[in-house]
């Protein structure tokens, strides 16, 4: 494992991390990492395997090959050093349905390690701040059984929150959270994040992850297909939308530089809008429209991955077939 | 994690539920022969049951016996199936391991749940049925004579009070002990499965199985090592004097049991893929 002064700043580091269950390899040789403080976001459609990778870095699923480090250490090995720092939602949050939340939280941080010791003093307060932060410090006796979706999903993030981790390891956190609700978490998340936790989280609200993190992942088929900054990804692609009244003129002033012409929209190879401009105008092109193409997260999506595992088309053999066939696709 | 585990458990209403039925079936047996005094004749229906009507202070013994074939093994197979196996499929189980709870820890933890369960169990069947027999029985023939007189044994000699508590004592721990084999076996398959009715049943079956084997000739061989072998092997404890060999192998054989079967658990669990 290669572990030299930079990834010393990783939080999270694999190296060919791979699962099999059966036939199904869900994790396929992911090289994955992830800076210490960033928010990372990690996508693929259903069935990519995100859950699986994260079961992986908790442990709770153990690796066909490969290895992985978490905040320095390898996992599995060092898991009673690691995991007491992380925070983590695997999933869907669960808790004992037959007890209030409260008696959950506190039933669950006794059970940690040092839970009857130096920690049980402050449990309550512990308790009640992580109930406040997630917006259920009023709750009440009722037991869990009784919560609706929104209330257990909050719940389950108070419980990641209770230790104050380093690392907050989020699969899904905004399932079932009305619009209030996710705004609610990502400030949470944000705050949490400006006070040193890195945050990942995997979604598949592209807006929510456009809206929140500083660096994408997107897994497809169990491979990790991309990892970058998010500002990188969504960058200028160097190709200028031109919409013109006069697209004939503007192909021939253009020369060769339009890649695609629909209607009176050309799309041109051309770094700078601006010089864009002023050529088509000295030439007597009109402008109607000019905008620097960006890249949506969702366009990124779409060229990535394929189909989700959850459709299994007749005679799907060709792995996104029924996709739009990706120019990036590696 | 076991201080944890063990408050639990005894939120749970289940487990109250399972005590309350465990107490409740010999209380109604006390009550039905109190009203008829229609005792079975010796030998016939269940152990002590007709001696408890001239003496109430052999009821415990008579309750356990009622007890023990079918109502003590479904609770333990209930509680101990549901072990793992209840908290993999409400998924809580996941989450107690990345706090992180060792597997090791969490094993343990049930296994000392369990017992704390049976022990419970069984104490309280004796400790309700001592209240119930004596008020529905009384004291035996001596009692108007000298308070708590001498009880007959099984074999005719008279035990005294204290001699009549030791041995309660000793079935006691003795019948816990069964049951915590099958508690044990119940654990492993509770690690086996995501589902508790599924561990439950299976041990049950082992139960079944295990008395359906026992009477055949042709089973005689393996009959010393089947779960239910040495199950009434306490019932010697009420003989003067007491016969300890069967009862000494019956302690060998379930503390086999428990110790094969918490090896096992923890040989799947140790590395088991938590999927659920
Ligand atoms: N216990 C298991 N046994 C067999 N296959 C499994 C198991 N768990 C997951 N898989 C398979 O592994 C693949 C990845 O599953 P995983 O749950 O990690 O996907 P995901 O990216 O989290 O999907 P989603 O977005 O729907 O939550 C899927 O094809 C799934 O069928
Ligand atoms: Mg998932």
């Amino acid at each position: 494992m290669s572990v030299d002064g930079a990834a010393i700043t990783d939080v999270i580091a694999t190296d060919g991390l791979t699962k099999r269950f059966g036939r199904v390899t869900a994790v396929d040789s992911v090289d994955l990492r992830i800076p210490e403080g960033v928010r990372f976001g990690l996508l693929g459609p259903n069935g990519s395997g995100k859950t699986t990778l994260v079961r992986m870095l908790l442990g709770l699923v153990h690796p066909t090959s490969g290895a992985m480090e978490v905040l320095g250490r390898s996992m599995p090995r060092h898991a009673a050093w690691v995991l007491p720092q992380i925070g983590a939602l695997v999933e869907s949050p669960a808790a004992w349905g037959h007890l209030s939340g409260r008696a959950n939280l506190r039933l669950l941080d006794a059970a940690g390690p040092g839970g009857l010791g130096r920690l049980r003093r402050d449990r309550r307060a512990r308790v009640e701040q992580a109930l406040e932060r997630v917006g259920l410090a009023g709750i009440d006796r009722r037991p869990v059984r009784a919560y609706s979706l929104g209330m257990r999903q909050r719940l389950g993030i108070a419980a990641a929150l209770l230790r104050a981790p380093r690392l907050l390891l989020l699969d899904e956190p905004t399932n079932g959270l009305d619009p209030r609700g996710i705004h609610e978490m990502r400030a949470l998340f944000t705050e949490l994040n400006d006070a040193g936790t890195t945050v990942v989280l995997s979604s598949h609200l592209l807006s929510e992850v456009e809206a929140l993190c500083t660096r994408v992942g997107v897994m497809d088929a169990g491979r990790l297909v991309l990892s970058q900054d998010l500002d990188a990804l969504r960058a200028p692609t160097g190709r200028v939308l031109l919409r013109t009244p006069d697209p004939a003129t503007a192909v021939a002033v253009l020369d060769g530089r339009v890649e695609r012409r629909s209607g009176d929209v050309l799309t041109v190879r051309h770094d700078d809008p601006a010089a864009l401009n002023a050529q088509l105008v000295a030439n007597g092109v009109r402008v109607s429209a000019l905008e620097a193409q960006r890249r949506s997260l969702e366009q990124v999506m779409l060229e990535l991955t394929g189909a989700g595992a959850d459709r299994v088309d007749r005679g799907r053999g060709t792995p996104g077939a029924g996709a739009p066939a990706g120019e990036v696709r590696r | 994690m076991i201080a944890v585990e063990l408050r639990m458990m005894l939120r749970r209403p289940r487990v109250w539920l399972c005590w309350a039925l465990l107490c409740a079936l010999p209380a109604l047996v006390a009550v039905l022969l109190a009203a008829t005094r229609l005792a079975p004749p010796p030998g016939r229906g269940g152990a002590f049951l007709s001696a408890v009507v001239a003496n109430g202070q052999l009821f415990p013994a008579a309750a356990l016996a009622l007890v023990l074939p079918v109502f003590l093994p479904i609770t333990v197979a209930i509680v101990a199936g549901d072990a793992v196996a209840g908290e993999a499929s409400a998924g809580t189980l996941r989450y107690l391991l990345v706090r992180p709870v060792g597997r090791l820890r969490l094993l343990a933890a049930k296994l000392l749940s369990v017992a704390v369960f049976v022990l419970l169990a069984v104490l309280l069947v004796t400790a309700t049925s001592y209240g119930v027999g004596v008020a529905a029985f009384g004291f035996g023939p001596d009692a108007a004579v000298g308070g708590a007189g001498g009880i007959a044994s099984l074999s005719g000699a008279v035990l005294t009070p204290f001699d009549l508590l030791l041995r309660t004592a000793i079935t006691v721990g003795y019948l816990a002990l069964c049951m915590l084999a099958l508690g044990a076996v119940g654990l492993f398959f509770s690690t086996l499965t995501d589902s508790p009715p599924a561990a439950t049943l299976g041990v049950l079956a082992l139960v079944v199985a295990g008395a359906a084997l026992q009477p055949l000739d042709a089973a005689a061989a393996i009959e010393p090592f089947l779960p239910t072998a040495h199950w009434l092997a306490w019932i010697d404890l009420y003989r003067d004097p007491i016969l300890w060999e069967d009862l000494r192998a019956g302690i060998e054989v379930q503390a086999g049991y428990v110790l094969v079967a918490f090896g096992a658990a923890w040989a799947n669990f140790a590395t088991k893929d938590i999927t659920s």
